[in-house]
């Protein structure tokens, strides 16, 4: 199984967060968290839920602001742009949502058109419909243009999900618990996806995850968080070749159960 | 939540979320004006909300027509003053019931969907979804939203006018000799520009408040299922509440221009 991935670039870091604080009230999520992502490479970070997973990607992605640290991405602070630099920057990330947040009021043409059709200005009706029937092959879903959100099932919305962030050509992926709530053969499924995109469109991604089959199938990388802060960081073998107790028991959870 | 607080907790977050408000009102006002504006999504909202509320409104309108004639008879018969009824109707539908009524039914059908509908997408992560793929989801959804309702209810309470002194011409016609342009004719004698006016201006109001508050509980909604009801409730009741307000203090300044 191992591939080519010539594409990976360690000399060009595309994320580079260095002590990273946030907080909410008296609850302290992220206490000190540093992370690189080079170029063309899928890192995964793992962790139990409540650990602020999610809320590390919405820092990256500027849906929330960090109290304290560097979070640069391409190059750029986020917590320095103003409103339309943060939107620049937000069309080179794609955003894959824990329970895909389609917009359940439009069909899936619309979905794939709506962000397409803001930020490519003066694209015909052919070429916009060219680039939706485009990404939804990708994905492998064509068949399902016209229907609602409500009629897919989950791992179909988790597709379509993606399909809607591709269709930007970003140089960022973030995946938030891609396979969380799905059975195994559709989270089988949606990991390779997860790695069909690196491969087609060459992007970096942060997979967020506490399943391990899903951090060794996508993962170049693994991050383990723990209480606020990345513990281990490495391959799948070297995170977990290892006697350190934390470790071990999340190791021993998903293999026992 | 660390917030320290200087009168009560409670007090305090009463007056932050009045704040909270006005930034929203503010917000909104600056981003309508703002290119790119949502054409297509506007006329979609406009089409929506007639929709929604039509039915409602043609019926409670034609009904209140009817049943407003009906009770006011007796009492003009007692004073010997039975010809002035068309009139009488007229002033008190268009001056007063067609505003109120059209902006109560609203409230309901569309103030309680516009909260459940931002609120189900701010909980399920679509306004987030739109935020992240650099489409400002505020002018999309909200702005939207709220010059739809500003224009709609307005329309709507004309077409609730005119149903209602239908209901009530059907009314006056099974009870006194007369025809429908002489009725026309004698419920609009009393009829000033000025109360169309003020109930436009009214409706405008009414209509502003209902989609501000629908959108303003939606996009606020709380994390979890319960924070979409939430949304959808609390914006009827808070948009009913202001409409009361509004009602008094417009026409206060109505009668005022009148001079009474
Ligand atoms: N916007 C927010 N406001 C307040 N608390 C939040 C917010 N977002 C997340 N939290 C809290 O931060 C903690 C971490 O959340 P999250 O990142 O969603 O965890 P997970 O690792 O499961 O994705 C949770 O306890 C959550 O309640
Ligand atoms: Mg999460």
């Amino acid at each position: 199984m191992q591939k080519d991935k010539s594409y990976i670039d360690t000399s060009k870091t595309v994320i580079d967060i260095r002590g990273l604080y946030k907080s909410f009230g008296d609850l302290h999520v992220l206490r000190g968290v540093d992370l690189k992502v080079f170029k063309g490479e899928n890192v995964v970070v793992l962790g139990r839920s409540g650990t602020g997973k999610s809320v590390l990607i919405k820092i990256i992605s500027g849906l929330l602001m960090p109290d304290k640290g560097k979070v640069n991405v391409l190059g750029r602070d986020v917590d320095q742009l103003d409103r339309k630099q943060l939107m620049e920057l937000r069309l080179k990330i794609g955003f894959s949502f824990q329970n895909s947040a389609l917009y359940d009021s439009m069909t899936i043409r619309e979905n794939l058109e709506f962000p397409l059709v803001r930020h490519v200005k003066n694209l015909s009706r052919a070429e916009v419909n060219k680039e939706v029937e485009s990404v939804l092959e990708a994905v492998g879903l064509l068949q399902t243009i016209n229907q609602m959100p409500s009629e897919l099932s989950g791992g179909q919305r988790k597709r379509i999900g993606i399909a809607r962030t591709l269709i930007l050509k970003p140089e960022i992926m973030l995946y938030d618990e891609p396979t969380a709530g799905l059975d195994p053969i559709t989270s089988i499924e949606i990991n390779e996806l997860i790695n069909e995109v690196q491969e087609r469109y060459h992007t970096s991604s942060i997979i967020i995850t506490h399943d391990l089959t899903c951090a060794k199938i996508t993962g170049d990388r693994i991050a383990m968080l723990f209480d606020g802060q990345f513990l281990r960081v490495g391959t799948f073998e070297e995170v977990f070749d290892t006697d350190e107790e934390r470790v071990r028991s999340f190791y021993d959870y998903n293999f026992t159960e | 939540m660390s917030r320290p607080y200087v009168i009560s907790k409670k007090a305090d977050s009463f007056f932050y979320s009045i704040y909270d408000a006005i930034l929203f009102i503010g917000r909104f006002f600056k981003e309508a004006v703002q290119p790119p504006y949502e054409f297509q999504e506007i006329v979609r909202q406009c089409y929506e909300i007639g929709y929604r509320s039509l039915p409602l409104i043609s019926l409670t309108g034609f009904i209140t027509g009817i049943v407003f004639t009906k009770q006011s008879r007796p009492s003009l018969i007692e004073f010997g003053a039975a010809s002035w009824l068309p009139s009488l109707v007229a002033i008190a539908i268009v001056r007063a019931l067609a505003p109120l009524i059209t902006a109560l039914i609203s409230a309901g059908r569309v103030g309680s969907s516009i909260g459940a509908e931002l609120g189900s997408m701010r909980v399920t992560e679509q306004i987030d979804a739109m935020e992240v793929s650099a489409v400002n989801p505020f002018k999309f959804l909200v702005v939207s939203r709220v010059l739809a309702t500003t224009i709609t209810i307005p329309i709507l309470m004309l077409y609730c006018a005119l149903v209602g002194m239908l209901g009530a011409f059907l009314n006056v016609s099974q009870n006194e000799e007369t025809n429908f342009v002489a009725f026309w004719e004698s419920a609009f004698d009393q009829i000033t520009f000025l109360d169309v006016w003020a109930s436009v201006i009214k409706a405008i109001v009414f209509g502003f408040t209902i989609g501000i508050v629908g959108c303003y509980k939606g996009y606020y909604a709380n994390k979890g299922t319960e924070g979409v009801g939430k949304a959808a409730n609390s914006s009827v009741v808070l948009s009913m509440f202001l409409i009361f307000i509004e009602e008094v203090i417009i026409v206060q300044i109505a009668n005022s221009i009148r001079g009474y």
